[in-house]
């Protein structure tokens, strides 16, 4: 075994593990500190697929910033942190059988393109030298944000809806009688 | 020099010569080389922990009309040894009703999430424990870590003290981001790239020149970002017990405290390299071990900075904090990534890019002082018109006597 697939083996494990931990620890903190984990593994596949940039917003956002209110809210919530809350719903079975379907038919899919089983070959660029090849896929993913034959709608869009959000938590927030 | 390539050169033989007998296919030597890289950093700033006490001290102490530390070793030197041997032997209490992992996880990942940092920083022109292509990126996520840490410890405790402290710390961290965040960005588009070294590379004029104004503001959310004075409210002995680490003693309240030391000398390393040209001085291209000088040179005077600001400048009351960051700072450093943005665009290969800059940072500053003049004076005036508040009265001596 190469040390990649090593590395890879261990970090899927550690996912599996803590994905698991999620959802069966009644402690809803505990749950949360293993989803940190988890997402936390998915960021060192990312580094291990040399998709930097990737990985690094997966801390950023999703430990950083997700996780962290995650955590904040469960701390606030009054009982919720304790260790007799009821995790599973009568939903669980279907979301359970959803899990399985979704799983299968993605095994089913990646098993019969014909590149599943073979190594990629490193990315290059004509004319780009490899060490700034990064530099210059993340130039262009800023550049594409911005490009009206790209992203520029969908990116406006979401900036929208966050300050509408921004907006709204102000005027959640604010004290009508002052 | 040429000791130390020499002496380079031995330490890669014997690396190789090790490597060779154990034998490993190719892609395992490249982990093990990798691990000895990691192994190197970390124990490098972990050591510098013990010499950033001792200064700190020291320096804090001449602040303060008095000796510091001097009686063991010269200058006190092995003070710091002292005061490791004793936390080591202190005995290590964990409350009762504690999450055992999460309360031992939590010190562990504070200092991991200040060590990690350590991993891009360029320490000379060839030297550094990586660079990625986002390594500024990198530097804001890895943060997180330390609030997750604070998160835990805070909770973990089973102390409600504790856990206020930790929501307090949380909050500060989390809204001095901003700003930290904002003006990390403005050595991103002057240096037109994320990496760290890179960014030392492009300052041929240092940044501090071209943005004097981020500087200050990066400055002053780091310091906010690692708690020092004059942020210093979570923690402030004077006034309570302690914050988030109230239930920590022996090495566990070490390990928080070592991370905070390396953390305020690790702000100090970053405005260095993003605003003050990290290793560049003269011959630092030539001469990696000059670099190093250099960097170093410059990042004690942040240091020294830090103290000095510590022991001079008395705390900031929370609401003051609060406001300071979301009405002066966050707004006052997204107008200056606009303005940086605008103006460097313009004059992106032009000669006047430095002197415009500049004058648009002085601008920027004129203007900010204007606007708080005026809101100072409206605030005069409103603190004038207030009502009387009424005074206490005795009352009625009938009442008294029934």
């Amino acid at each position: 075994m190469t040390a990649l697939q090593v590395i890879f083996l261990a970090t899927a494990a550690m996912i599996l593990f803590s994905a698991w931990m999620v959802v069966t620890r009644r402690n809803l903190v505990h749950a949360a500190l293993y989803l940190v984990l988890t997402l936390f593994g998915v960021a060192v596949l990312f580094v291990l697929l040399e998709a930097t940039f990737l990985a690094v917003v997966q801390v950023l956002i999703y430990i950083g910033a997700i996780a962290i209110l995650m955590i904040f809210a469960i701390m606030l919530t009054r009982r919720v942190a304790s260790d007799d809350t009821v995790v599973a719903n009568h939903n669980a079975g279907w979301a359970a059988m959803l899990a399985v379907l979704v799983f299968s038919s993605l095994v089913i899919i990646m098993g019969a393109w014909s590149q599943f089983t073979t190594f990629a070959s490193p990315l290059t660029r004509p004319g780009v030298p490899s060490n700034e090849l990064g530099q210059e896929i993340v130039a262009e993913l800023g550049q594409s944000l911005v490009d009206p034959d790209a992203y520029v709608i969908p990116f406006e869009v979401a900036s929208v809806l966050l300050l509408a959000a921004l907006i709204g938590a102000i005027v959640v927030a604010w004290q009508k009688d002052k | 020099m040429e000791i130390w390539d020499q002496l380079g050169e031995w330490l890669a033989n014997l690396i190789k010569t090790i490597l060779g007998a154990l034998n490993l296919p190719l892609d395992w030597n490249i982990v093990v080389l990798k691990l000895i890289g990691v192994v190197t950093v970390a124990t490098f700033g972990l050591l510098l922990v013990i010499l950033l006490t001792w200064i700190e001290r020291k320096v804090a102490a001449r602040f303060q009309d008095r000796f510091g530390p001097n009686r063991a070793g010269p200058f006190g030197l092995l003070q710091a040894i002292a005061d490791m041997i004793k936390l080591i032997t202190k005995e290590d209490i964990t409350p009762s009703g504690a999450d055992k992992i999460a309360f031992n996880i939590a010190p562990i990942l504070g200092v991991v999430s200040v060590l990690l940092i350590w991993a891009v920083i360029p320490f000379s022109s060839v030297w550094f424990g990586t660079e990625i292509n986002v390594g500024v990126l990198y530097i804001a996520a890895v943060g997180s870590f330390g609030v997750i840490s604070i998160l835990m410890a805070g909770w973990s405790s089973n102390n409600k003290y504790a856990l206020l402290g930790a929501f307090r710390s949380v909050a500060q961290l989390v809204s001095y981001e901003v700003p930290l965040f904002l003006t990390l960005l403005v050595p991103v588009l002057l240096g037109r790239t994320m990496g760290v070294n890179g960014i030392v590379k492009a300052q041929d004029t240092w940044f501090v020149i071209l943005a004097p104004l981020p500087a200050l503001i990066f400055f002053i959310s780091s310091l906010a970002e690692i708690g020092r004075t004059p942020f210093d409210l979570l923690e402030a002995e004077s006034e309570i017990v302690a914050g988030f680490h109230i239930e920590y003693s022996g090495m566990k309240y070490a390990m928080f405290m070592a991370g905070e030391f390396l953390h305020a000398f690790t702000i100090a390393v970053l405005t260095a390299i993003l605003f003050f040209g990290g290793w560049q001085g003269p011959g630092a291209a030539e001469f990696p071990l000059l670099g190093l000088i250099y960097l170093f040179a410059k990042s004690f005077v942040f240091y020294f900075l830090v103290i000095w600001i510590r022991t001079t400048l008395p705390r900031v009351r929370i609401d003051h904090m609060l406001a300071f960051n979301w009405k002066f700072l966050t707004p006052l450093s997204l107008v200056l990534l606009m303005v940086t943005a605008l103006l460097e665009k313009a004059f992106e290969a032009d000669a006047l890019r430095i002197p415009v800059l500049f004058g648009a940072n002085l601008l920027v500053l004129i203007i900010t002082v204007q606007i708080l003049r005026i809101v100072s004076k409206r605030q005069q005036r409103e603190l004038k018109t207030f009502e009387p508040r009424p005074v206490a009265v005795p009352p009625p001596a009938e009442e008294v006597s029934a």
